[in-house]
């Protein structure tokens, strides 16, 4: 491994260069000694490298990397879609990145004109009411739409309303999250085809039940086609049904899911806006709500008068405050607007089509080398599992994973949703021809018929990377979080 | 279609394959009255070069910092940020990757995380850093979630001196779990430390100071540092400007149990107000609590020196609704743009950035003061980079006035304290001819004469 950037430090070596301080001499001398118990004992460590010095380093750091421009990124409801360069260009431009929040507002309307048209978008696109862009993470807007779930509760008096159902195919930051709005979760187990049981959600729907929180498709790949009689049945103890938009990529221009049920959902903009995830981000997750939520989102929401746009508070006494210092992730928001504004309507259903048989098409290249437990047609992704190759030659998911990597791929999310073992989630993306699909679907199946004649190599895997496997549990027990210097 | 990279031809192929007549057949589990059966009603579809000018055209309408001298801050700051950071994180191998649970083709993120917790620990004098939060403001609520997890108290008490949009999202996000928040004046601009000592019990799960606070000035933490560690379970979570850090105490040094900030003036853009990154560093017995991704240093197989996410069994996709957090995307993307700035910059360098900041305002603060009329909101209060001023004219007509030779003077403290009152933050990018461009201009727009 490369070393780290202390051991590249050389005293005296500099990086930057700043202007000569041009101010009267009085100001450059001494500190005053009114400040002197509050100067720092030691200077801090940073490292000292030249310019060249740093870019060599992070240069050879970034060849460590699996990215998509590299090669097919098929994590299930992640949505590693391709991420385009205009995006980049249009956002670094000096007039947004050089915007402080706090300009006056007729010098901002560029900007606030972005946001207000965006909230018009997603809200479309969705069939919400309105929308707040603040949530900067996915895990950050279902905090956020919880918590306005909350609000609505406490607005009618409803102060039992504790309880929070969601299935156990559920993605880990749907409990946490309620955990964080302090809601109880309550898990439902799926029925044996993947999808909710109803049966069992009436039996447990009481007067506590605050809300239903759904992926749709859920996390198997499957629409949940009861969507209405559930949002019946939440609905009538006045609970709401929250969506989690992680995987929206197989609804655009097909579903709108506040036309169907839902009254709060949130939207990835890194995964179906095609902003990039930035090595775990920044991302942004607004969140669209249904009429009788609107006053509730948090404050500011962008609003349009005669003068221009501006930041509308009219509703503070209802808002749940803000969940960002600002108005959220704005250079995010913009990629996922110049996004929406290149696609229109016709591109945006396109790119659900074609997320959707992109899956499909996997699916049926895996199905007679990989076990999938349901075989009826997918959505935008698809579960496949390890079990027969775990089975049959004792090599697991997470071998298939490392073995992957080897041939250039990114793997798949694994062992995930928890209720499939040896889960194998796969989403390949529209953004991926069919080449790169036979591509990768060709790696699989090698690895499935090397599992078979050559198990060893799979529980070696990978070989060919920068580094071998990794030893997380030693990174556990001899917890080393930092350089020594 | 942009970005689709199958031909009609080949999607034929890709149905046919797949065993269907028609797209419509592989979503038959939709039942036909939920979908929908029109078009979306959005704008028609821009090529590139068409979006390219309806930005350009927006853009148009923005007026940045750039071409204006300004004098804002409030929490975010316009510093200078080397060309190479931006080579760097535009880099596609650190753009578009995602989170690295394949620490094996994901060393690259690892190393440079690793690298971004041991400068924060640096910086704050902290043993355990995370690889970054949503914000400053999410840091800080965090920070208080955290000390309750740990002390199991249930009551929180935060200086009305911090950045008042960080207490209002401390407000969401402990409303309705039971936290007792409370909130204690400032006096003179900094935390009121009598009424400090009245309000902190046996109860009291941990205290939240910002040094320097949200009027610039920087806080009596010894002092603060006794009161708070005289009860036994208590801590104390400091929320800081990390460029402050280089010449001011590091909070180790008055005892800090929980350090945040917002990191956005390490080698970050404005962007107007995000994506920013929040930093969350602690005493090392705290990091089995800790909210976020946090990467380690071990080995592989072969056992070569290698990165990996630990400690994960705190965290959303193993705990579910038992993790410290609910945290999953965080802002690794901003927390580079640090740890590269941090390099460039090195230990002199964002020594000599917060000398220049702290220089620079202080000329600025004693040349408005002898205008007629202008004085300091806390005289002989120290102060870092940022000051309140006393106007002879509500600040919102100088705002108003100074728009016009293109100078954002300062924040309107009439929201937050007196309609008389201006916030002006200075960083390293100001000239001396900046300063001055203001104060003539103070000048001139309220008529006021020097008093020497």
């Amino acid at each position: 491994m490369p070393k780290t950037i202390f051991e590249m430090s050389s005293p005296g070596r500099k990086g930057y260069t700043l202007p000569k301080c041009d101010l009267p001499d009085s100001f450059v001398s001494e500190i005053p000694q009114e400040y002197h118990k509050f100067l720092r004992k030691e200077m801090a460590k940073l490292p000292e490298c030249s310019e060249l010095d740093v870019m060599r380093h992070f240069v050879e750091l970034s060849h460590l990397n699996h990215f998509i421009e590299k090669g097919l990124y098929p994590l299930g409801s992640c949505t590693m879609k391709y991420n385009p360069k205009i995006h980049e260009t249009l956002a670094r431009h000096t007039c947004f990145a050089n915007l402080h929040p706090y300009q006056p507002l007729d010098t901002v309307q560029g900007a606030l004109e972005i946001m207000y048209e965006l909230q018009r978008d997603l809200s479309e696109i969705a069939g919400m009411a309105q929308v707040t862009l603040q949530p900067v993470a996915g895990a950050h807007g279902e905090f956020t739409g919880l918590k306005i779930i909350h609000a609505y509760h406490q607005s009618k008096g409803n102060v039992n309303k504790t309880k929070i159902i969601m299935p156990d195919s559920a993605h880990g930051t749907n409990p946490a999250s309620c955990t964080l709005a302090g809601f109880e979760v309550i898990e439902l187990k799926s029925k044996e085809d993947g999808r909710v049981d109803t049966v069992h959600l009436k039996e447990i729907v009481n007067a506590d039940t605050a809300g239903f929180m759904l992926t749709n498709p859920n996390t198997l790949g499957l629409f949940e086609s009861q969507i209405e009689e559930i949002a019946d049945i939440i609905h009538s103890v006045d609970g709401l049904m929250y969506m989690d938009g992680a995987n929206l990529n197989a609804l655009l221009g097909i579903v709108q899911p506040g036309k169907i049920g839902f009254d709060v959902m949130h939207y990835n903009l890194h995964k179906t806006f095609s902003t990039p995830h930035g090595g775990g981000g920044p991302g942004a997750g607004p969140v669209g709500v249904i009429d009788k939520l609107v006053k509730f989102l948090p404050m500011p929401i962008i609003g349009k008068n005669p003068q221009g746009y501006f930041f509308d508070e009219s509703h503070e006494s209802t808002a749940i405050n803000k969940v960002h210092t600002y108005y959220g992730n704005f250079a995010v928001l913009l990629r996922a607007y110049i996004y929406i504004k290149m696609l229109g309507a016709d591109g945006l259903r396109q790119v659900s089509e074609n997320a959707i048989v992109n899956a499909n098409y996997l699916k049926y290249r895996l199905s007679d080398y990989y076990h999938v437990e349901h075989k009826e047609y997918c959505m935008h992704e698809f579960v496949a599992d390890g079990t027969k190759q775990k089975k049959m030659c004792g090599v697991s998911t997470l071998d298939i994973a490392k073995r992957l990597l080897d041939k250039g791929f990114h793997a798949p999310t694994i062992y995930f949703p928890l209720i499939v073992p040896e889960a194998l989630m796969i989403e390949p993306t529209e953004t991926e021809s069919l080449q790169s699909l036979d591509a990768f679907a060709e790696a699989l199946i090698q690895i499935a018929k090397e599992a078979e004649a050559n198990p060893e190599n799979l529980h070696n895997a990978p070989l060919t990377t920068p580094v071998r496997r990794v030893d997380d549990v030693r990174a556990v027990k001899q917890l080393d979080i930092r350089f020594s210097l | 279609m942009p970005y689709i990279s199958t031909t009609e031809e080949e999607r034929q192929q890709m149905l046919q394959a797949i065993g269907v007549k028609n797209f419509e057949e592989l979503i038959k589990a939709i039942p036909e009255k939920l979908k929908l059966n029109e078009p979306l009603k959005l704008d028609p579809a821009l090529s590139e070069l068409e979006i390219t000018r309806l930005i350009n055209e927006k853009t148009c309408r923005n007026r940045c910092v750039q071409t204006a001298n300004s004098f804002l801050g409030a929490g975010i700051y316009d510093h200078f940020i080397p060309a190479a950071v931006e080579s760097i994180i535009s880099r596609p191998e650190f753009m578009t990757a995602y989170t690295p649970y394949q620490a094996e083709v994901s060393q690259g993120t690892l190393q440079y995380i690793y690298e971004f917790q041991t400068m924060i620990c640096e910086l704050t004098g902290m043993e355990i850093a995370n690889a970054s939060m949503y914000d400053g403001a999410s840091a800080a609520a965090e920070a208080i979630l955290m000390a309750i997890r740990k002390n199991r108290l249930m009551k929180a008490v935060v200086s009305e001196s911090i950045n008042p949009e960080f207490l209002k999202v401390i407000k969401c996000y402990t409303e309705g779990i039971g936290v007792e928040l409370l909130v204690v004046p400032a006096n003179n601009g900094v935390t009121d430390l009598n009424i400090l000592k009245d309000t902190i019990d046996e109860q009291t799960s941990c205290v939240l100071i910002q040094t320097p606070n949200f009027y610039g000035n920087l806080e009596n933490m010894f002092e603060i540092d006794n009161i708070v560690h005289s009860l036994e379970k208590c801590l104390l979570v400091t929320s800081v400007n990390p460029i402050s850090l280089a010449i001011f105490n590091a909070p180790s040094e008055y005892n800090a149990d929980i350090v945040i900030g917002e990191g956005q003036p390490l080698g970050n853009s404005m962007n107007m107000g995000g994506p920013l990154f929040g930093f969350f560093a602690s005493k090392l017995e705290m990091a089995r609590s800790m909210p976020g991704r946090i990467v380690g240093a071990t080995l592989d197989v072969d056992g070569k020196r290698a990165y990996a996410l630990t400690l994960q069994a705190r965290e959303q996709h193993i705990r579910r609704e038992k993790a410290t957090s609910n945290i999953c995307s965080n802002e690794a993307l901003c927390a580079l743009a640090a740890t590269v700035y941090m390099s460039l910059m090195g230990k002199t360098g964002i020594y000599d950035v917060a000398m220049n900041c702290v220089r620079k305002a202080h000329y600025l603060a004693e040349e408005i003061c002898k205008l007629r009329g202008f004085s300091m909101a806390y005289p002989g209060v120290p102060f870092f980079k940022e000051f309140v001023i006393n106007t002879p004219i509500p600040a919102k007509e100088i705002i108003q006035k100074l728009k016009l030779k293109s100078i954002y003077p300062g924040l309107d403290m009439a929201k937050y304290t007196n309609p008389n009152q201006l916030m002006i933050a200075v960083t390293e990018k100001k000239s001396i001819n900046d300063l001055d461009d203001l104060v003539n201009s103070l000048r001139e727009v309220t008529n006021a004469k020097n008093y020497f």
